[in-house]
């Protein structure tokens, strides 16, 4: 491979994994069994973590890097992308992440945030690496910082897609505004963001954002993915809804299926049929921490 | 003159796009009445595994290889080159191939994410270097002799076309550069 001359970690690499995932579903495991059943579902890449969201938010804790064993052992079952998480600002864990080959690094809020401050300086890595955001300053800030693709955060571990929506519709609804803003305005808009005025100012003349936009937090059904398909996310990333259901191997089908033929009611219909229980799910009144609220 | 992108998931905007700049009409095929409706088809980068979980769930699977057989001009990148070859390793063991190019391919034969990287190459007919981005790339393994090989890295296959089908295991539709989509669409036109 060092006979010929090439350039590894450079941005096109780096952004050009996201575009190979677009329109499909990732998925959050556990264990070697659940990554196989994602992959044998459908499943563009997984999320190897040892609890899923609804677990870190019924157990309490620190939240912290998964034991790279367990990575390891996903890692070696299944041929998809393997993506893990670390905690924000904790560039340690994010190196011991890339030093075992994982292919998609998830500076996450699911975890317990390692800095107060200061994120992560995601140029540093010849991984590439995923963010959330509530809103497009924190996109734009998160991408100022080398991430190469955005999530929009929802709420993890509730299943309930309401939180999804409202970070999905400001990004976006933000962008589109941007885009019909005059030169003038746009010094007002990075202030307002707090967003670096090179990156609103490419945003203003693309209308979209400068990285692929995937949705989190909250998808349960073929439906929720339908639905977060048509308000503009490119995929869709699935964490407990899946394996916290009642029959995980249908669903994951199903809203693989549904991710893809998001415009076509008649065949989301049909796959979701007799799925059994989706996860359990949380009204937002009633849950006492908001993991969307880590991270700046 | 209708091309179809294969749209079950992966970078098919990305091809749509350089097609538009040649003022082809590009269809997203995502089943088997967009698939009728199209004369040529692409099938982007992407996952392979999900793209055949989908490509059999539709029955493109079959249409795909009855129409290669009355001669559709087929690009196939990266996952679409897996898809297209006649064996896959690494694969998911009920993953099967399209068997429309007669090469084997190892799925990430170049490595994971980061080994993942840039090069210029040098494909037969181009007059100036083509920047090839390989991203969790496979690798050509083995070739068949009606297949001819267009471009190498470390002399092994990295572009080759058989009959009506082309195939490489970089991404085009990545890159700057539609070279490769006027070379197809040339194809087309002589079909």
């Amino acid at each position: 491979m060092d006979e010929f001359s090439h350039d590894k970690g450079t941005r096109l690499v780096k952004r050009g994994l996201a575009e190979m995932l677009k329109g499909g579903v990732i998925m959050d495991v556990v264990d070697a069994n659940q990554a196989k059943v994602a992959e044998d579902s459908g499943a563009v890449a997984v999320m190897a973590l040892e609890r899923v969201p609804a677990d870190i938010r019924r157990d309490g804790g620190v939240a912290r890097m998964s034991d790279p064993e367990m990575i390891e052992e996903i890692k070696n079952v299944v041929t998809v992308p393997v993506m893990a998480k670390a905690r924000i600002g904790h560039f340690a864990e994010a190196q011991i992440l890339q030093s075992i080959g994982v292919d998609y690094i998830d500076e996450s809020e699911v975890l317990t945030p390692a800095d107060e401050a200061h994120h992560i300086d995601k140029w540093k890595f010849d991984a590439p690496f995923v963010c959330g955001a509530t809103n497009l300053g924190e996109a734009l800030r998160r991408i100022s910082e080398g991430a190469c693709l955005i999530r929009s955060k929802g709420e993890a571990g509730t299943g309930n897609i309401v939180e999804a929506v409202r970070h999905l519709r400001s990004i976006l609804g933000d962008i589109g505004k941007i885009s019909q803003a005059d030169s003038a305005e746009l010094f007002d808009w990075a202030k307002r963001l707090q967003a670096p005025l090179p990156l609103l100012q490419e945003v203003s003349e693309t209308a979209e954002l400068p990285v692929p936009i995937f949705c989190a937090g909250g998808i349960a059904t073929p439906a929720d993915a339908s639905l977060v398909m048509q308000l503009g996310a490119q995929a869709v990333f699935v964490g407990s809804g899946i394996f916290k259901s009642e029959d995980p191997a249908p669903r994951a089908r199903a809203i693989v299926e549904a991710t893809t033929n998001y415009l076509d009611p008649s065949i989301i219909a049909k796959v979701s049929r007799k799925l059994g229980e989706p996860m359990t799910g949380i009204e937002m009144d009633s849950i006492e921490t908001r993991l969307a609220e880590r991270g700046w | 003159m209708k091309v179809g992108v294969l749209a079950l998931q992966g970078a098919f905007k990305l091809h749509v796009k350089a097609l538009e700049q040649f003022g082809v009409e590009a269809i997203e095929v995502r089943n088997l009445e967009n698939f009728n409706s199209v004369e040529a088809l692409i099938i982007p980068g992407g996952e392979s595994t999900t793209m055949s979980f989908l490509l059999e769930s539709t029955g493109m699977f079959e249409a795909i290889k009855e129409s290669s057989a009355e001669g559709m001009p087929i690009l196939g990148t990266c996952a679409g080159m897996i898809l297209l070859s006649s064996k896959i390793t690494d694969g998911r063991s009920d993953q099967n191939p399209l068997g429309l190019v007669n090469i084997e391919t190892r799925r990430n034969g170049y490595g994971r994410q980061i080994d993942s990287f840039e090069s210029d190459l040098s494909i037969k007919g181009f007059d100036r270097s083509f920047r090839g981005i390989f991203i969790r790339a496979p690798l050509v393994e083995k070739v068949g002799s009606e297949v001819e090989v267009l471009a190498e890295v470390n002399n092994r296959p990295v572009m080759c076309k058989q009959g009506s089908v082309l195939v490489t295991s970089f991404h085009p539709e990545l890159a700057d550069d539609t070279r490769i989509h006027t070379e197809f669409l040339e194809m087309l036109s002589k079909s």
